[in-house]
């Protein structure tokens, strides 16, 4: 008998009811033809308020979460999502119609607004769209950018340069876009220089995509030479800032050659990952690609907020609507809580966390990159009697949840720790204390490891099965 | 500061374990010249009580909140029940990570294989994805997964497709060696024209996409539209825009459609000015390895539990790169989860009973716009909850602006998205109305026009 909850469908029962809606007081005289018309919908679920509730709480607690313990994900930024932005984003007055008559939203255009203005303070770049609907769809909208800039100026290119250590995104987001994907391997000491961008600097260029500081938790400190010899190359210089929190208020892209970057607002703005989404990939550009960026875009006309929607020049809509406004909702809370006091601790005390953290397994561990860490440290899994997963499996037995591992794919049996400034010295510090603890049950009892976890609420779960012969719902009756 | 944890103290014991004096030190990688921007246009910082004060301030700027709306066009204002917020709310849901760690997500996991179950239903097709952006994007990536599948680069859109869909499609392709081309819709019926879609059919069309209810209000004849494109081996691509009406009208798998795609915003989620919504997609079995998005899968743990995973990775880019079936990567999975809270809550009776009111509310505007004299229904049957009408004198744009002036959000001027349709506006319906509020907006129009 298995401890695990119920499928809802399984908890269903003939004329149970979870919520009672009277019918229309209108009479009850369709206008459709019957044959367009479905009837009962087979198998859906018939169960009663109180039984949702507790299947759900019982799902809740098999969930591992932020607000439950610390999340050292690397390039995922998972930081507190403070509980005041969920009122703020939640408020009746804020939940309009998308298409409500611009003098009545004048408050949620200010909003966009406000935000936009400051991500431009932030960055240093000269305007923002709010509308991508992720870091990805911001990778794709800033692509498009690029080539519709480069096409007006008589040739689009062919090629995208990507870092060997770059998010699986980038080279997607380009090739959608149109482009091909030539990927550079970075240096010895995992930066992407000179040296390493010449001998791919052809004429056919489109841009470099360069994450900033890199998925090694390194700055990038070549970025102007490059921005320049891209630039005199007639290509541009692409930021993936999903790294962003490291640099809050301590330097900006824009003032560093960057002509196309986009954020992340569930990473570095604090909003919630809900699981996987919905996240919010602003896109900015330098002054001379504004007018290319997607509408729709607001603007302050005479009369207040207005928004445009048709622009000639611009590469079009990548969205319904104006992106997710309510995420923009928390980030924009974020910010005015930090205010301009705060920004630039955030980045110092995630950089500071970052680098005890390091500072306190580098011993331990084999560190294959020895530049400074900003944000974010990678040790490798070699010389280990064991391989990263098992650390990681291992880490869940101690109620931690593992960092990200084998990413970047530059490294070997990559372990990449970021702790962000939402973490306290003592979480730091009970971190630490379990990995050396496993570190130790590596050597004297490997297979504790390989048969981690054994403390949640289940066990290593069989992937090769789930993909071959996919499950992918359930159906009533079939015994698997 | 709040959200900051570390003391002056911590910080100073923390520097001298890593060796360093200031800070400073950790930032020297970055060019000194370039370092700490005075970033006097950022607001001051505030407190809790100020921020909440200033948002307040916002919302006061906002005047729709007490107008009586029939505002719609593929963002619908639906009943949410009280069990789906405070569930949804509980930060076990809302502030995990992606279930990349199966062994402390099954929470997460399940409620997205159980959403995933049924959205299947809902659409009658084999399997649906764990969500995309929204519904535009979920038509656009139909598209591709269209043209992926069939090897053909020619795709057939209605021209009664969602105006921002179509403009999303374009955008995704324009790019890519994809041939868009227009079908067009019978003035008379306000369907697509089969037999134009018939002469548009070749053998180098991937699929054709129509929208049903169609951007007009009206309810496709979808059994003609995928025998016809069938015919051609090509793929039936049909857009929800309103997802309530899957619980009322025939689904898009037994019309014969090969996918479905589109926005289940309806489904518990709040208006929210527009985002963030839900992209859904279903398809036909043969599609699956080639969907884009996530997928959950059942499977069994060590000791033969069930348990569940994400799934079929190998399509996504953090494995495939330029070569994955979609750069997606974030997705909608709270939205999702939500949805799946809120379709379990209202259940096979609640779902139907609320899209049976949708229509029959929109069923009766019908009726007794029948007597107004300044406007005319355009298509008086076989729509689901939006109507599209006609005023016979002046703009649909000053109809609007004469019933927002009695707290009437009367419809979109379709004039919003085609600056030449100045006489039409399209009117939706939902169980939140009741005959009062439609005998109400029925006298406004009556007064105004």
């Amino acid at each position: 008998m298995s401890h695990l909850p119920k499928l809802i469908f399984e908890l269903s029962r003939e004329g149970k009811i979870g919520c009672g809606l009277n019918e229309a007081d209108v009479p009850a005289e369709p206008a459709v033809d019957a044959e367009l018309r479905r009837g009962a919908i087979a198998d859906f679920p018939q169960v009663s308020e109180v039984e949702i509730v507790r299947h759900y709480m019982a799902l809740a607690k098999l969930n591992y979460s932020v607000d439950a313990g610390f999340y050292p994900l690397g390039s995922c930024t998972m930081k507190y999502n403070p509980k005041v932005n969920e009122r703020l984003a939640a408020a009746e007055e804020l939940q309009a119609h998308p298409y409500a008559p611009h003098d009545l939203v004048q408050g949620n255009l200010e909003i966009m607004a406000r935000l936009e203005e400051w991500l431009v303070e932030l960055t240093g770049m000269a305007g923002f769209t709010l509308t991508p609907a992720a870091g990805a769809h911001g990778e794709f909208a800033g692509m498009l950018v690029v080539r519709k800039y480069l096409q007006e100026k008589g040739d689009p290119r062919r090629v995208v340069l990507i870092p060997d250590s770059a998010h699986g995104t980038n080279p997607a987001s380009a090739h959608f876009a149109g482009y091909e994907v030539r990927e550079i391997a970075s240096s010895a000491n995992g930066t992407i220089g000179l040296a390493e961008l010449r001998p791919h600097l052809t004429p056919d260029v489109a841009a470099l995509m360069m994450t900033n500081p890199n998925t090694l938790g390194i700055f990038e400190s070549d970025i102007m030479v490059v921005a320049e010899a891209l630039h005199a190359n007639g290509s541009l210089l692409y930021m993936d800032g999903a790294n962003l929190n490291a640099l809050l208020g301590i330097v900006r892209p824009g003032d560093l050659g960057v002509d196309v970057m986009h954020i992340n607002l569930h990473k570095t703005f604090s909003t919630p990952h809900g699981g996987g989404g919905p996240g919010s990939g602003p896109v900015g550009v330098a002054a001379n690609l504004l007018p290319y960026l997607p509408v729709p875009r607001v603007r302050k006309g005479g009369s207040g907020y207005e928004v445009v929607y048709d622009d000639p020049r611009s590469i079009g809509r990548v969205k319904n609507f104006y992106g997710h406004f309510l995420v923009i909702v928390r980030a924009l809370a974020y910010l005015m809580a930090l205010g301009r006091e705060n920004v630039g601790r955030v980045a110092e005390d995630a950089v500071l966390n970052a680098n005890y953290v390091r500072s306190q397994l580098q011993g331990l561990l084999d560190l294959p990159y020895k530049a400074p860490t900003l944000h974010e440290v990678v040790f490798s899994d070699s010389g280990l009697p064991v391989k990263t997963l098992d650390i990681a499996k291992r880490l869940l037995d101690y109620g931690v949840h593992p960092f990200t591992i084998y990413f970047p794919l530059i490294v070997h049996g990559a372990m990449m720790i970021e702790p962000t400034e939402s973490e306290s010295k003592e979480t730091l510090d009970d971190f630490i204390a379990v990995m050396k603890v496993i570190l130790g049950e590596a050597r004297e009892n490997p297979e504790l490891l390989r048969q981690a976890p054994t403390r949640t609420p289940v066990r290593r779960l069989d992937e090769t099965q789930a993909a071959r012969k996919p499950v992918l719902r359930w159906r009533k009756g079939e015994v698997r | 500061m709040r959200y900051l944890p570390l003391t002056d103290a911590e910080r100073e014991e923390m520097k001298r374990a890593i060796g360093i004096a200031d800070v400073r030190e950790l930032f020297t990688c970055i060019p000194s010249g370039q370092c700490r921007p005075p970033l006097g246009k950022l607001p001051k910082a505030l407190s809790e009580p100020e921020l909440l004060a200033v948002f307040r301030e916002f919302g006061r700027r906002n005047g729709f909140a007490a107008a009586l709306s029939f505002l719609g066009a593929g963002a619908h204002s639906h009943f949410i029940p009280e069990v789906v917020s405070y569930l949804s709310s509980k930060g076990e849901f809302l502030t995990p990570y992606t279930p990349y760690q199966p062994e402390v997500s099954q929470g997460s996991l399940q409620a997205i294989f159980e959403y995933q179950t049924m959205m299947a239903m809902l659409t009658g097709l084999d399997v649906a994805n764990a969500s995309l952006y929204d519904g535009a994007s979920a038509a656009a990536e139909a598209v591709l997964l269209a043209v992926r599948r069939s090897g053909r680069s020619r795709v057939l859109l209605a021209e009664s497709l969602h105006p921002e869909y179509a403009a999303v499609i374009r955008t995704y392709v324009q790019n890519l060696a994809i041939e868009l081309v227009p079908v067009a819709v019978e003035g008379a019926s306000g369907r697509v024209s089969v037999s134009d879609l018939r002469s548009q059919l070749d053998d180098a069309t991937a699929a054709f996409v129509f929208q049903s209810p169609n951007f007009l209000g009206v309810v496709e004849d979808g059994k003609a539209i995928a025998a016809a494109v069938h015919e051609r081996k090509a793929f039936a691509v049909q857009v929800v825009a309103e997802a309530m009406s899957l619980a009322y009208l025939t689904p898009p798998g037994e019309v014969g459609a090969d996918m479905a795609v589109g926005e289940a915003q309806s489904f518990g989620l709040p208006l929210g000015f527009g985002g963030p919504y839900l992209g859904f997609m279903a398809v036909r079995e043969e599609f699956m390895r080639q969907m884009p998005g996530r997928l959950v899968g059942e499977t069994r743990d060590l000791d033969g539990q069930r348990g569940y995973v994400l799934t079929l990775s190998t399509r996504e880019q953090h494995i495939k790169r330029e070569k994955a079936t979609s750069n997606i990567c974030s997705n909608e999975a709270w939205c999702a989860m939500r949805a799946g809270m809120y379709l379990a809550v209202m259940g096979q009776a609640g779902l139907a009973c609320a899209a049976r009111a949708c229509h029959l509310n929109a069923a009766y505007f019908v009726r007794q716009a029948a007597a107004l004299a300044g406007i005319r229904v355009v298509y008086a049957r076989n729509f689901f909850n939006e109507v599209l009408v006609e005023v016979r004198k002046g703009s649909a744009a000053d109809l609007a602006a004469a019933l927002k002036k009695k707290g009437i959000l009367a419809g979109v001027p379709l004039a919003w998205f085609d600056a030449g349709q100045k006489n039409r506006l399209l009117l939706a319906f939902s169980e939140l109305h009741d005959r009062a509020a439609i005998d109400r907006l029925l006298a406004a129009i009556g007064e105004a026009s």
